[in-house]
């Protein structure tokens, strides 16, 4: 089919699941304010305090990015877990797979709503953010790509767990058992100058503290990691993630019989 | 041109369910086909794997020429299908379902809206249109996913049983929309257990069982093999015993009925003029079934025994 059709399938699929994101706004938008509200009420402000300042900045504001961060994950990828995993139980994800769409038109389609509830997060827990803290951006470019390229990055996590995922405690397992450990030990919370050396060098395994360091870095102009090596890391990551969509949903794996 | 090129398909589900063993189907364009079989045949299998839905195992489909693999987007551009199973998102509204589906098939908005708009008219469903698809009668999904296949106007438009739990009214007024659709082009292959239906739809039949087509034909010629009809006579006077007809198989139903087996060199004339000697009068009669499924009930019963024979 011609590209012109590809991209109008992909606009229609686009806009179907960004609509879904705003309409539920109070689910969808409400509830990564409330957290990282209170994650800056009692860490910024009661115990920050007690901290005293992290890199030269306010613990609040040091913290600051990598929330930020942490709900776009979050977000992103279970945006895409559950938006296409409730297709597929419903069956209507059947309305795309008899139509002429590519591919890519479909992998595409869901992430780029996943990359868009993301960025629908980023800016409510940023609004959150600057109740509580100053904010300014240092690298204004470095800053919006990095949170792109993340909830791009999860939200092709979430499509590879639901296109696999055949009940419900399959799309809770990575969330609560990855996800969630990952950004906790990912350096949001502190730098990972502070930790023993062999915790240091494990916490180099981590992915997300590559994007929460490159994210801070944007914002902070502040980083653990160089930005060559967490855009590469990023960047690699997608790429591995792209592809392995690609070939999950060209096979037809978890969603043909 | 044939709109449907099936060559020796063969699918195999994980589990390890034969459902198709080879099975070879043309259907030409423009054609009203009726493809039936007991339950499990292999129907739904069958349409699946030619709208995308199921990977065959092995074989070979085509659609107007496109081959299913190697041209699958051209080939689901061609093809509209109505699925046995509820297949519509309960959250969104009945407008937003038919227009999605249009821009996946690479619609504009203006022009998918429009078409949306014309296939809900056409299936009754216009004033529902606000509504979600959660809230909608059994009968009206299934017209919803009929405006569905229909938005991108199908060349080919396959439905798998689309008149299950639909009312008489309903159930009529679809009839006279596929005739229409028919009439304009389009070539229908229709599924339905209620074979009347078929009989009176369709021109050209195919009969699957265990995943292979066991019989396939023009209507009118499928009919025709029919080798005997059974009809129900209905008598003015009382009949205790199955009177004597010289030749024919007659059953006692009750005081007024008899059942007459009429194979295909004898007669009604024969049974009248017999039943006038023996000083009986027929008031009414009919056929004991519809003549589609005693042929239908003969083909797949004979089917199951050959193939218990084969077997032990
Ligand atoms: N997803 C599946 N996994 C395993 N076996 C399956 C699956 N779908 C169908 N089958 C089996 O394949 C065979 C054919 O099923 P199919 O649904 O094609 O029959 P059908 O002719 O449509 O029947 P019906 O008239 O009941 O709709 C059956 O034995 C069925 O149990
Ligand atoms: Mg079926």
């Amino acid at each position: 089919m011609s590209l012109r059709t590809q991209v109008v399938a992909l606009h229609t699929l686009v806009r179907k699941e960004y609509t879904r994101v705003f309409r539920i706004w109070v689910q969808t938008l409400v509830p990564p304010a409330v957290t990282t509200a209170l994650y800056f009420l009692i860490f910024g402000n009661v115990i920050g305090r007690r901290i005293g300042p992290m890199d030269g900045f306010d613990y609040a504001q040091f913290i600051a990015p990598g929330l930020i961060m942490m709900q776009v994950i979050t977000n992103a990828y279970g945006n895409v877990v559950s938006s296409f995993f409730s297709a597929k139980m419903q069956r209507h994800l059947e309305e795309l797979l008899v139509a002429p769409m590519a591919t890519w038109t479909i992998v595409l389609g869901y992430t780029v709503g996943g990359v868009l509830r993301g960025l629908g997060v980023a800016t409510a827990v940023t609004a959150v953010a600057l109740v509580f803290t100053r904010l300014h951006i240092t690298h204004v470019l470095v800053t919006f790509s990095v949170i792109v390229l993340t909830a791009f990055v999860f939200s092709l996590g979430g499509l590879i767990n639901a296109i696999l995922a055949t009940n419900f405690d399959d799309v809770s397992i990575v969330p609560a058992f990855v996800l969630t450990p990952l950004s906790y030990l990912g350096g949001v919370f502190y730098s990972i100058d502070l930790l023993p050396e062999f915790a240091r060098r494990l916490s180099l395994a981590n992915p997300i503290l590559y994007m929460v360091n490159a994210f801070r870095y944007g914002m902070l102009g502040v980083s653990d990691v160089g930005i060559g090596t967490a855009y590469a890391i990023i960047l690699g990551f997608a790429a591995v993630l792209f592809a392995t969509c690609m070939l999950l949903i060209h096979r037809g794996t978890g969603i043909r019989t | 041109m044939l709109a449907l090129q099936v060559r020796d398909l063969v699918k195999t589900y994980p589990n390890g369910v034969q459902a198709l063993r080879g099975l070879d189907l043309d259907v030409p364009q423009g054609e009203f086909f009726a493809l039936l079989g007991p339950n499990g045949a292999g129907k739904t299998t069958l349409i699946g794997i030619i709208t995308s839905l199921v990977n065959k195992t092995a074989g070979e489909v085509r659609v107007f020429g496109h081959d299913l693999g190697r041209e699958a987007a051209a080939a689901r551009a061609c093809v509209g299908v109505v699925p046995q199973e509820i297949n519509i998102n309960y959250w969104d509204s009945v407008q937003n379902i038919v227009t999605t589906q249009a821009g996946f098939y690479g619609m504009t908005p203006r022009r998918a809206r429009s078409r949306a708009e014309t296939c809900l008219r056409r299936l009754q469903l216009w004033d529902r249109r606000r509504d979600s698809g959660r809230s909608l009668s059994g009968g009206m999904k299934r017209r919803l996913m009929i405006a569905r296949a229909l938005v991108h106007e199908p060349r080919l438009l396959i439905l798998d049983e689309p008149t299950a739990g639909v009312d008489i009214e309903i159930r009529r007024s679809m009839w006279d929309l596929l005739r229409e659709l028919n009439e304009a082009g389009t070539t229908i292959i229709l599924t339905t257990h209620y074979l009347e239906e078929a009989e009176c739809l369709c021109r050209h039949v195919a009969i699957i069982d265990h995943g292979r087509i066991v019989e396939r034909d023009a209507m009118a010629r499928v009919l025709r093999k029919l080798h005997a009809e059974t009809f129900v006579l209905n008598l003015r006077e009382v009949v205790t015993a199955a009177p004597a007809l010289p030749g024919y198989d007659v059953r006692h139903l009750d005081d007024h009925q008899l059942e007459v087996e009429v194979t295909k060199d004898q007669d009604l004339n024969g049974v009248f003029a017999a039943l006038s000697a023996a000083g009986l009068h027929v008031i009414s009669m009919r056929n004991k079934a519809n003549r589609l499924e005693e042929l239908f009930m003969r083909l797949t019963a004979r089917e199951g025994a050959t193939r218990a024979v084969e077997e032990a």
